[in-house]
């Protein structure tokens, strides 16, 4: 039975099905309390732990997302139904943490990671499209390091509690939260009064929704980087069908919800009209993506299966998340200020960022090829 | 004489292209080495794409991929 249901999940109807549940649930987030194209965004999220946690003081975007911990505890649950948390760890974790800063601030360049992208795109966003083709051409230079032999090592089995290090933090997270944890008048937890960070579906179901698609995707191994990188590298369109479903029924679902806006560039929530960086954030966030071999999503549910190198990725993300905002690194949303439109987008430093972890990242895949023994 | 690939412990998709590289090379049957059951549906995936035939034994929590053609 166990065998028959891991065929399912690796077969093509079983990769679509979970693209279609994400498609279905994550507007539904939407619809129930999360901020406007952001039902799911594994960066923005993470930032928002960030800011939780007070590793940022950016007062709008600060809450503990029950939908992080219900990813990689929904990882952790079906890894050990299916006897495949396995702890393992090694593989150049210093690499991977800077991986994930950058990959971090690129996303945060962009307002989203590739799951936002998509859901934006699905709303009728259309600098999501923008961001997408500068994902794909992130992930088509991080093909051509892998073509070229560029690799991290081998990882090792290791003590079952390494494992057991990123769900046992998670579960510390949605504690932290259930119990509205507050040391001081002025000091952690930080939760948002105003902004998007103060938008969000009622914990228990954000946590619910988290653990469905983290069980589902540990299972089909749904990867939004490895979708596009899987097509550039070798033709395969097997993941990528998954990412076809979410959208597909992301738009049905923005329909019939009513979320579904005019396609326009200008204006839409929380997003910019900065066209360049929006490009360039996303081809920074899929080279470190590609590097690091999983999308953010994909990062988590590898970490909830004993992975420790892709909980190095976490931290770095939610490290990177911190910086991006302590050093105004961020992108801002277009607004109207006295009825004149502002595009909003990243400023100097921001874009200076960016630049370096493109120099960063070509450096990682130019230096660190590994002649693995065949 | 046998290929073999160790992809043990390698992150995806670097098992993917060692055996992409070892079908292109021609010499079968070809044995793949891997640690994950993800590992494994990649590979084998992969690899009756390019019109091989695989099979899978499983020894311990490793499994081993012969590949013929």
């Amino acid at each position: 039975m166990s065998e028959k249901l891991t065929r399912f999940f690796a077969s093509r109807w079983g990769i679509i099905l979970t693209g279609a549940v994400i498609g279905i649930l994550a507007p539904l987030l939407q619809h129930w309390g999360n901020p406007a194209n952001m039902g799911i965004c594994v960066a923005c999220f993470e930032r928002d732990i960030a800011g939780a946690l007070g590793l940022h003081r950016a007062a709008v975007v600060q809450y503990i997302r029950p939908e992080i911990p219900g990813f990689v505890l929904g990882a952790t649950i079906a890894a050990l139904l299916f006897r495949e948390f396995k702890a393992r760890t090694g593989s150049a974790p210093i690499v991977r943490f800077v991986l994930g800063v950058f990959a971090m601030i690129g996303a945060l360049a962009f307002l989203g990671c590739p799951w936002r992208a998509l859901l934006r795109l699905s709303a009728g966003d259309l600098n999501a499209v923008v961001g997408l083709i500068g994902l794909a051409a992130g992930i088509y230079i991080g093909v051509q390091f892998l073509k070229g032999g560029y690799n991290l090592g081998r990882s090792r089995k290791t003590h079952t509690a390494i494992g057991w290090i990123m769900p046992v933090m998670m579960i510390g997270l949605l504690l932290l939260l259930v119990f509205q944890v507050k040391v001081s008048e002025t000091g952690a937890l930080f939760f948002s009064e105003s902004g998007p960070g103060s938008q969000h579906a009622f914990w228990l179901v954000s946590l619910a929704v988290g653990l469905i698609i983290g069980f589902l995707a540990q299972r089909t191994r749904f990867c939004t980087m490895g979708s596009i990188r899987d097509v550039l590298l070798m033709g395969d369109t097997h993941l990528i069908s998954g990412l076809g479903a979410l959208v597909v029924v992301a738009v049905i679902m923005n329909l019939v919800l009513g979320q579904f806006r005019t396609p326009a560039f200008f204006g839409q929530p929380v997003a910019h009209s900065q066209s360049l960086w929006n490009f360039l954030g996303m081809a920074l966030a899929g080279l470190a993506f590609a590097l690091a071999g999983g999308c953010p999503g994909r990062q988590l549910f590898l970490s909830g299966e004993g992975d420790g190198d892709s909980a190095v990725f976490v931290l770095g993300m939610i490290t990177g998340a911190g910086l991006a905002h302590n050093f105004a690194l961020a992108g801002a949303p277009d607004s109207v200020v006295d009825g004149v439109q502002k595009v909003g987008g990243i400023g100097p430093y921001g874009m200076a960022a960016v630049l370096l972890g493109l120099v960063v990242c070509v450096l990682i895949g130019v230096t660190m090829r590994e002649k693995v023994e065949v | 004489m046998a290929q073999t690939v160790d992809a043990r412990g390698l992150s995806c998709p670097q098992p993917v292209i060692l055996a992409r590289n070892a079908i292109k090379a021609g010499v079968f049957p070809i044995e793949v080495l891997v640690e994950t059951v993800t590992s494994r549906e990649n590979v084998k995936r992969a690899a009756e794409r390019l019109g091989c035939t695989v099979q899978v034994d499983e020894m311990g929590e490793e499994f081993n991929l012969t590949l013929t053609k």
